[in-house]
């Protein structure tokens, strides 16, 4: 049983937990994350490191209530099973402009990556986008660590409404960018990854397939990435943008969708 | 005195009944069938059975204490050789086997060694017989990665010497093959493998769940820092293959360790009650011709709504890899085998899922590097199988994350760790063994694997220490 040491509501139904878990908080690093079962029963869920504190031997995790799982997850007092940290990290380098795009909860797993960019040398833009101000989160924490942070709502109640990808296009039509890094809903991914493309700036996005023990035996996570298939979990999470199938994630993400709600609705 | 060839057989459940719930389908010996089956033993001078088992137990030795109605000082006896009689009794090839080579064999009709032994795992089970043994702690500490059949059988040899041994394992449950492959109604999980694994707990094995090495810490780490003496990595070689034929990607289609994990591992094979969904349709088909593939079609055939589920192998029975007993069992429970088939490509639904394998026949033409005859597409042989799901079998790769997080630790070109014969890997104290040296194999071959290793770690452990 991994403690928790703290436990935050951030927007509607988006908790942000610390947990104490050493080993993990020890040698993860920016673009990690963890494999999750919240409780005996459990199914087993990726989510990723937001940030960890080794000398006080924790970890933190950000997740939205959608599911069964998550549902499990905010009513615990500890977490059964955590493993990890699973993944590549991110690779970083100094691009030079870079700027991190995040949609929704899509911002939790952007800020590491966010902070381990800024602090390799890079001019860093954040570009947050959320339903309403409501449901933005981190924005503090990534104004703290970003030269620019510009806003987007669906609705206008914060920042610009319209899209991320509506206050990416002048960056990218004034040449104000040499890499783009975009975490959040496919949809988001994609249209960033389709906006960048006639620019030729560099987009990484973090891909959030569906995933069982998180350590390449099982193949559930994979994507079709340049036309091969690579495995989310052990070969990403984070892939080229303008190489990754987008329709094959979404599609895939989607295989359980009448066993969750039905899941779901069995515990409402 | 004749010779009798009158091999006991095992009591089985009945296939029209079997095929709807996950219970054991071999149901064991009674103690008056085992000491029947024991009085077939010719106790030989030269027991030629002890050469066909991988890690040479001294089968007449416990047969003897069956026959002599001691079934107490069978287990005594077979614990000496194996660690874990009621899992090998249970899923051994004694066919290629201790059986092959029983003399009776000659004759058709070896003695049912591996009913036996599972009769005495059961019997210890049954009757929670501890492992007696005087252990007599030297104060070193081994790390043992991963808890499958080989993890397992190297950390019980290496405790029984006196070293603290700790197991590490990077899924929530312990067992590795045993818990997420093989299902229940072959391998039943609470019954069988928590039973052997809490065997060696009590032994005063540690285990660590929850913990990936190569992540969570790297074996290279393990010596230098934690202060392991030596390191056995069994880690397997679940790491899945595909055909890389299009659709793959659709929908239900799946790799056997995802199917197989779903329905093992994350018990979704008990429907809603499971929070881990499989999704099966009414007809499946099952890519392979293995162990894998068998397992993987008959928990298929077993789900709620299965009408058919199709294996489709490319050779022909003769070169399939399964046990025969897999086998036979699978085609009493009405599995639709389509021998010298392949699939070249699924076919989805517009909302992407599989919804058909468009398949060739093959015939067999010259042997291949494996020695069975290669299958050739027969021209013009194209038609469809229509399927709700697929579980793709083809075997698996290596699993990456040991080789590349411990630098100076030498691989094949497929990935495989390399050792000596010994199991010493490149790294002076770290060993390996089972399918991430060997390729995908079997239990008892990983299991002896691990007790080897074990030994050539003690050997060099006791020769620094001297």
């Amino acid at each position: 049983m991994f403690e928790l040491i703290s436990k935050n509501l951030l927007a509607p139904a988006v908790w942000r937990y610390t947990v104490k878990a050493p080993e993990i908080a020890a040698k993860r690093r920016a673009g990690n994350f963890v494999i999750v079962r919240p409780k005996e029963g459990s199914e087993r869920i990726p989510l990723t490191i937001v940030s960890s504190d080794p000398q006080a031997g924790t970890i933190d995790i950000i997740f939205q209530v959608v599911g069964a799982t998550t549902m499990d997850l905010s009513e615990t007092d500890g977490i059964l099973d955590i493993v990890g940290p699973l993944g590549h990290p991110t690779h970083i380098e100094k691009f030079g402009r870079a700027a991190v795009v995040g949609g929704g909860v899509g911002i939790a797993p952007l800020l590491p990556i966010a902070e381990a960019l800024k602090q390799a040398g890079n001019n860093l833009t954040a570009i947050l986008g959320a339903r309403s101000s409501e449901f933005l989160i981190l924005e503090e924490e990534m104004a703290a660590i970003s030269d620019g942070l510009l806003i987007a709502t669906d609705d206008g109640s914060q920042g610009q409404k319209g899209l991320v990808t509506d206050v990416l296009q002048p960056l990218l039509e004034q040449g104000a960018l040499d890499f783009v890094l975009a975490v959040g809903p496919v949809v988001m991914m994609k249209a960033v990854s389709e906006l960048t493309r006639p620019y030729r700036v560099k987009t990484m996005v973090s891909l959030n397939p569906l995933m069982i023990d998180g350590t390449g035996m099982c193949g559930v996570c994979r994507c079709r990435v340049d036309g091969q298939t690579r495995f989310a979990c052990v070969d990403g999470p984070e892939f080229d943008g303008h190489q990754v199938d987008f329709g094959s994630l979404s599609r895939r993400l989607s295989m359980y969708k009448a066993e969750e709600n039905k899941r779901r609705e069995a515990r409402n | 005195m004749p010779l009798n060839l009158n091999r006991v057989s095992m009591p089985e459940q009945e296939p029209g009944q079997r095929r709807h719930n996950f219970q054991e389908v071999n149901l064991g010996l009674t103690p008056e069938l085992a000491r029947a089956e024991a009085s077939r033993c010719l106790f030989c001078k030269r027991p030629t059975c002890i050469d066909g088992c991988p890690v040479g137990i001294n089968i007449p030795f416990f047969i003897q204490a069956i026959l002599d109605d001691s079934p107490e000082e069978a287990v005594r006896r077979i614990r000496m050789d194996n660690s874990l009689p009621a899992i090998c009794g249970r899923v051994c090839p004694q066919e290629i086997q201790c059986e092959k080579t029983c003399v009776l064999n000659k004759k058709g009709a070896p003695v049912a060694i591996g009913a036996l032994e599972r009769y005495v795992g059961d019997y210890a089970i049954r009757e929670c017989l501890a492992t007696e043994c005087n252990i007599t702690e030297n104060g070193l500490k081994v790390a043992v990665v991963g808890s499958g059949p080989s993890g397992l059988s190297c950390a019980g040899e290496l405790r029984k010497l006196g070293y603290a041994v700790t197991v590490f394992e990077a899924l929530h449950e312990l067992g590795g093959v045993l818990t997420y492959g093989i299902p229940e109604f072959r391998l039943p999980k609470e019954a069988v493998v928590q039973v052997e694994i809490d065997t060696l707990k009590a032994l005063g094995v540690e285990f660590k769940t929850n913990h990936l090495v190569g992540k969570t810490s790297l074996a290279a780490d393990l010596l230098d820092k934690d202060g392991y003496a030596a390191v056995y990595i069994a880690t397997g070689a679940g790491y899945p293959q595909f055909m890389q034929i299009p659709g793959e990607d659709l929908n239900y289609v799946y790799s056997a360790n995802e199917f197989l994990t779903r329905m093992n591992l994350m018990r979704a094979y008990k429907g809603d009650a499971a929070a881990t969904p499989v999704f099966t349709g009414r007809r499946v088909g099952v890519i392979g011709g293995g162990n894998t593939a068998m397992d993987a079609a008959r928990c298929a055939l077993r789900m709620p709504g299965v009408e058919k589920v199709s294996l489709i192998y490319r050779r022909s029975e003769n070169e399939m890899p399964a046990r025969i007993e897999e086998v036979k069992h699978a085609k009493e429970e009405g599995i639709d085998f389509q021998f010298l088939t392949a699939p070249v490509e699924y076919l989805g639904t517009a909302e992407g899922a599989v919804r058909a394998a468009r398949c060739v026949r093959m015939e067999l033409g010259e042997p291949d590097a494996s020695g069975r005859r290669r299958p050739v597409v027969i021209p013009g042989s194209e038609f469809k199988i229509d399927v709700d799901a697929v579980v793709v079998a083809i075997g698996t790769q290596a699993n990456p994350i040991i080789a590349q997080t411990t630098p100076g630790l030498a691989t094949n070109k497929w990935g495989y760790i390399i050792t000596d014969e010994n199991g010493l890997t490149s790294i002076r104290h770290i060993y390996a063994g089972g399918d991430i040296v060997s390729g995908a194999a079997t239990v008892i071959l990983a299991m002896g694997a691990g007790r080897n290793a074990a030994r050539a770690i003690h050997e060099k452990l006791s020769e620094m220490a001297s």
